[in-house]
């Protein structure tokens, strides 16, 4: 069998709460809790869910932006959550991290030449002209031309911000990459394109992605393989193209009948069409499986005990006491 | 087509300019659009396209760059663009048109309770005094209509205290209240979480079939839009490219940007296909049709001239010198 590239284990991060004044002490906001996964190399490994159910936590965890509260994260077999500061700086240019929002992340000021080299003067030592060969290598790379190079990064539209982010992780060859939402903000055509460029990269330079996001049908065209989150636990894990056409958790049936898809008649999704409620605020999780009080088929256990993640059928994990209600 | 009694909103020919540093902004570029009495129409397009332009220019709420500089736009049978702001304040804006707006989070007053913002509108708008009980037993019974559990205790809270799908709840109560002709939702479930975005579309849906209210639906999301729209109107670069039943559109699309535009939405295990070139600078648009730089089907005429609208199928038009073929 492949040695994953990356095996997560028991994975917690907690936050301490905002609390108030009045309430008295801040509650603890667990979000991550409890998270268990590997990625094999050279897949597409997705993390979907709605807002606030750790996704974003869990990818800035894995590359240590925080810190985890318990938990292990293994690199290619090497535990990284505890790491020496000069040991985790090696190690950010094997794991890097895209941003949501490119716009915000690259500095203004700087034009495209400096941020791009900024990098590989931190990362690397090679010398003056050997940077000036890379930059424009992996500006070639994303599609982007020498003319860019003295540029500001206000100069460029969003799909050109979002090449000009991977252009900057790219310059440190790394071999996994964290994509946050990569594509939220853009026009479906621009879309398209930013999806080939991943590809064509990931085939390229031998890369494995992790895809975070909340846009289902971007998961499931992008994805090998796929993890439900929901309120800080993964509740399914399986291949895409299964769990996209037999999803057995309650929580996973919910989210994707909920898709607006066209083609699809309005409320013919059957139980799960509209469902009910809305995704727990993090500050308060209910106890036992976190879905119960949207959830269709919940039995008293699942109000008091957190149901394991369990082997299902075709190589599926699953955390509900019910097996999504199918006994 | 449908007689005119039954056209509550007209939009002809309508332009819009933004003076700017940089030059002028030619944000609407002669404009058709109309919505019939209990319609629920669609307006999509990508970021850049006019969709939000065009909905300002309707209830003339756009910002002080703005020119119209040319149109007519109707509601109810009146010439919206002739009428003064005193006539329009009474008449039109949140009360023969109001408006969903996209985020919920900022549309509310923060300091306010829910219930004093709910009897503002109903003092405003209707005319008499928050003591009408009638009109609060109104505004209960339209918060019970959104599915606010238990609405006579919500009033007294503020709206951090909702979350986010309430919110829009909220939101489309207070907009439904002043009995509109016409609601304007705008990206009204952009900001929402799919699970909560399908509950807010199937009350939408339902509320609309029994007040009979007219609604244009701006949205970027083809997939919302077809969950939806009767009819769907597809902007590109400030122009109304074309104008189908939403079925229709989805199957037979007439426009080459609407066909490239579907066939740059994911599909699973499918090829990514996108459109070549990017969206044009609204300064210095391309003459003739703004879409012939990107389009397959381009030709001289293209370049030249803008198409007129040509009705392909009965109630399906298309801005385009070359529709794409219809297979039977």
């Amino acid at each position: 069998m492949t040695q994953p590239i990356l095996d997560v284990h028991s994975l917690r991060k907690h936050f301490k709460g905002s609390g108030s004044f009045l309430e008295g002490k801040p509650r603890r906001v667990k979000a991550l809790d409890g998270v268990t996964f590997q990625v094999l190399p050279g897949e597409t490994f997705g993390v979907v869910g709605e807002s606030g159910c750790g996704k974003s936590t869990l990818g800035k965890t894995l590359l240590g932006i925080y810190r985890p509260t318990e938990g292990e994260v293994r690199f290619k077999g090497r535990d990284i959550t505890r790491l020496s500061k000069r040991a985790s700086i090696r190690l950010k240019r094997e794991i890097q991290y895209v941003y949501q929002d490119p716009g915000s992340s690259l500095d203004p000021m700087w034009k495209v030449r400096r941020i791009l080299a900024e990098p590989l003067v931190i990362h690397t030592d090679l010398n003056r002209r050997a940077v000036r060969e890379r930059v424009r290598e992996m500006l070639a790379a994303v599609g982007l031309g020498e003319e860019h190079l003295s540029l500001y990064p206000h100069e460029f539209s969003g799909g050109q911000q979002r090449r000009l982010g991977l252009a900057r992780i790219l310059c440190l060859n790394p071999s996994l990459v964290v994509l946050d939402e990569p594509t939220s903000g853009l026009d479906v055509s621009v879309q398209a394109t930013i999806l080939k460029l991943f590809l064509d990269l990931k085939d390229r330079f031998d890369l494995t992605y992790i895809f975070i996001s909340h846009n289902l049908s971007v998961v499931r065209m992008m994805c090998s393989r796929l993890a439900v989150m929901y309120a800080g636990r993964i509740v399914e894990m399986g291949e895409t193209s299964a769990l996209f056409e037999r999803p057995i958790h309650p929580y996973t049936r919910l989210l994707i009948s909920a898709i607006p898809m066209i083609g699809k008649k309005p409320g013919t999704g059957g139980e799960e069409a509209e469902g009910i409620g809305e995704p727990p605020n993090p500050e308060s999780f209910p106890p036992g499986c976190r879905f119960w009080p949207r959830c269709p088929h919940e039995i008293e256990a699942c109000r008091r005990e957190v149901p394991d993640l369990r082997p299902g059928p075709d190589g599926r994990w699953i955390a509900c006491h019910l097996n999504g209600g199918e006994g | 087509m449908t007689g005119s009694n039954d056209r509550l909103l007209e939009v002809n020919d309508l332009t819009v300019h933004f003076h700017t540093d940089r030059g002028v902004v030619q944000a609407l570029d002669r404009v058709q659009l109309f919505v019939d009495r209990g319609e629920v129409v669609g307006l999509i397009g990508e970021s850049g396209s006019g969709k939000t332009t065009a909905t300002r220019s309707v209830l003339r709420i756009l910002p002080p760059s703005a020119r119209i500089a040319g149109g007519r736009i109707r509601f109810d049978g009146r010439n919206l663009l002739t009428m003064s702001e005193k006539e329009l304040n009474a008449t039109v804006r949140g009360r023969g048109i109001s408006l969903v707006p996209q985020d919920p989070f900022n549309s509310l007053n923060p300091v306010f309770t829910v219930g004093t913002q709910v009897r503002d509108i109903l003092k405003w708008k209707g005319g008499r005094g928050p003591s009408g009980s009638i009109e609060m037993e109104r505004a209960l019974d339209m918060l019970r209509e959104v599915q606010i559990p238990s609405p006579w205790e919500q009033l007294k809270r503020y709206p951090h205290q909702f979350s986010g799908g309430q919110r829009q709840r909220l939101m489309i109560a207070m907009a439904l209240l002043p009995r509109p002709g016409l609601v304007i939702a705008d990206e009204c479930t952009t900001a929402l979480d799919v699970t909560v975005e399908a509950q807010i579309l199937a009350l939408l849906r339902g509320l609309v079939r029994e007040m009979n209210v007219s609604v244009l639906f701006i949205t970027h999301d083809l997939g919302v839009a077809s969950q939806i729209c009767r009819r769907i109107v597809v902007m590109y670069a400030g122009q109304d490219m074309e104008d189908a039943p939403s079925e229709r559109l989805f199957e037979r699309p007439g426009h080459p940007y609407t066909r490239e535009l579907l066939e740059s939405l994911p599909t699973p295990g499918g090829d990514i296909r996108d459109i070549p070139g990017e969206v044009p600078s609204l300064l210095r648009p391309p003459e003739g049709c703004r879409f012939h730089p990107r389009c397959p089907s381009a030709s001289a005429d293209c370049r030249r001239k803008r198409p007129e609208k040509v009705e392909i199928e009965p109630g399906h038009w298309v801005r385009c010198f070359h529709p794409v073929e219809s297979q039977p």
